[in-house]
């Protein structure tokens, strides 16, 4: 079952990417400063590799959900045929 | 009687049968042009000529009916003798036999028809809630931790949606919430599916789901329960119900609407590879960018170093810096040379070979000379690379040693008023000038202080 709940939830992919094409847009101004060039490109190599790392955090797990005595809903492997195969 | 008739005399009417029925028929066409009648269908009839004939009936009578080729033509079900439908039309005559029917224009089965209805009424209801407006939509996230999906564990659509999901995205997780999609309780359970995944969060976005059926079968995406769930799910919504061009009340709500189950796999997640391709070509961008802007600084540099008061000290290292590349220029020629010439040995030799004995010796002698030539390159490379970081090293020696690299650092030079080098604190007196160069421009002082 995925975790209930991160203390420190960190920013969702999508907030990611644009602060990524922020940063590009504010690279490719000419009159930037070198030194505040180098600083965005470190931010920006960061969250690049940040993101690559968010595609891969999933796990690929299938679970079914099923309903125990009690009316207790736990989580459980679904294996389908075909999804193992592919 | 006789006497009876001749009182009526000038009043008295003596229709003919044709114009009887004339009377009677623009009486009833007057009367009923247009009536809903509902009834079980006999005698059912087709024609050739694609006119469809049959009997309404209930438990106390009857009514012929008739519909035309033209109307026949848009129902969308096969009428048969037993099936209880409604129907739309006028009454006329058919003078011919003396009958009066319904000429059909409309026909849907009686059952069917309540469920239409029921469709319309909470359509509109809903419509009027606001229930459907775009402004309700939420957007689907771009990168979901988990997807939920409601639908039945078992049959085609599950495995279709599941299969297309590990295709595009392997290591995406997946919810299942197994629910029933038709019949008793279907739609109950399709909301509490929708209702736990927004109790627990588990899942960034779901999809609920069925594959093709009748209208019946796919009623229960059309239950205001289902809808209620859908428009209170603070979870996007995507629904998938049926094929392309069926609708249900939970296509109106979701936040999309899917025309197949597959259709919202696809929907729910890019391809990973498109993430990938999209951030790589961020990455790329920005590695551009900023060695295009390092290598403007190192220009801007150089054309500094040409200007300031460090010229003459960098005119010194210039040129042992040229004095190295002298050196570097001139190893690689007598490299260059030396291979030239084991390469002519070598080629003059192999030919010597070739025309000693060919046939006898060509192997073993292709065997030593290659070993030979083997030899002879390792060795060369190993004097290259040698030589090579020897260069480097001087030229790191001469680097480090450069006065820009030291002033860099924080170092700066002082030189008394006739521009020498101030070394000593007892080079120079109290209240003299000085000028200090630094890294970046030259500073005017003054001796305070002297400490020896």
């Amino acid at each position: 079952m995925p975790q209930s709940a991160k203390t420190d939830k960190p920013e969702p992919f999508e907030k990611n990417l644009e602060r990524l094409d922020a940063i590009v847009r504010e690279l490719e101004d000419a009159d930037l400063p070198l030194d505040k060039a180098l600083q965005l490109y470190e931010e920006g190599m960061k969250l690049s590799e940040f993101c690559h790392k968010q595609l891969e955090e999933a796990e690929g797990r299938i679970e079914i959900l099923s309903k125990k005595a009690g009316g207790k809903v736990v989580a459980e492997p679904f294996e389908s045929e075909d999804t193992e195969a592919s | 009687m006789e006497q009876a008739i001749l009182n009526f005399g000038p009043a008295k009417k003596i229709y003919s049968v044709a114009e009887l029925s004339l009377e009677i028929r623009n009486l009833l066409e007057k009367q009923f042009p247009d009536v809903w009648v509902t009834g079980e269908v006999s005698n059912f009839r087709a024609a050739g000529s694609g006119h469809l004939y049959f009997t309404l009936k209930d438990e106390t009578a009857q009514l012929r009916a008739v519909c035309f080729r033209n109307q026949a033509r848009y129902l969308k079900f096969k009428p048969q003798d037993g099936l209880a439908v409604i129907a739309r039309g006028r009454l006329s005559v058919y003078e011919a036999r003396g009958e009066y029917q319904l000429y059909v224009e409309f026909l849907e089965p009686a059952g069917l028809g309540a469920l239409q209805l029921a469709f319309e009424q909470l359509k509109q209801k809903l419509v009027a809630e606001g229930l459907f407006d775009a402004a309700r939509k939420k957007p689907l996230p771009v990168l979901p931790r988990a997807i939920g999906v409601v639908t039945s564990p078992t049959g085609a659509v599950i495995r279709d949606i599941l299969r297309i999901l590990r295709r595009r995205f392997r290591n995406m997780n997946v919810v299942l919430y197994p629910a029933k999609v038709q019949g008793e309780g279907a739609a109950q359970e399709i909301a509490e599916g929708i209702e736990y995944f927004n109790r627990r969060a588990l899942v960034d976005v779901m999809i609920v789901a069925r594959g093709g059926g009748s209208l019946e079968d796919l009623w229960a995406f059309n239950e205001e329960v289902v809808a209620r769930a859908i428009a209170a799910s603070q979870i996007p919504v995507i629904s998938a119900v049926g094929h392309e061009t069926d609708f249900t009340i939970a296509d109106f709500v979701a936040d999309l609407r899917a025309p197949t189950p597959s259709a919202a796999a696809e929907l729910v997640v890019h391809r990973k590879q498109d993430f990938v391709t999209e951030l790589e070509n961020r990455a790329r961008r920005m590695v551009q960018i900023v060695r295009l802007k390092l290598s403007e600084a190192q220009q801007a540099l150089t054309e500094l170093r040409m200007h300031q008061a460090f010229q003459t000290l960098a005119t010194r290292v210039a040129e042992r810096a040229q004095r190295v590349d002298e050196c570097v220029t001139a190893l690689d020629r007598l490299i260059q040379a030396l291979l030239h010439t084991a390469r002519q040995q070598w080629l003059r030799a192999s030919a010597g070979v070739v025309r000693y004995d060919f046939r006898r010796h060509f192997g073993l002698k292709r065997a030593a000379l290659a070993e030979r030539e083997r030899r002879f390159e390792n060795e060369f490379r190993r004097v290259v690379t040698e030589r090579r970081s020897r260069v480097a090293q001087l030229e790191a020696v001469l680097r480090e040693r450069s006065p820009l690299t030291v002033l860099e650092r924080g170092y700066s030079i002082t030189r008394d008023v006739e521009g020498r080098i101030v070394r000593d604190a007892g080079q120079v007196a109290i209240g003299a000038d000085v000028s200090i160069h630094l890294a970046r421009g030259e500073l005017g002082a003054r001796v305070r202080e002297k400490k020896l």
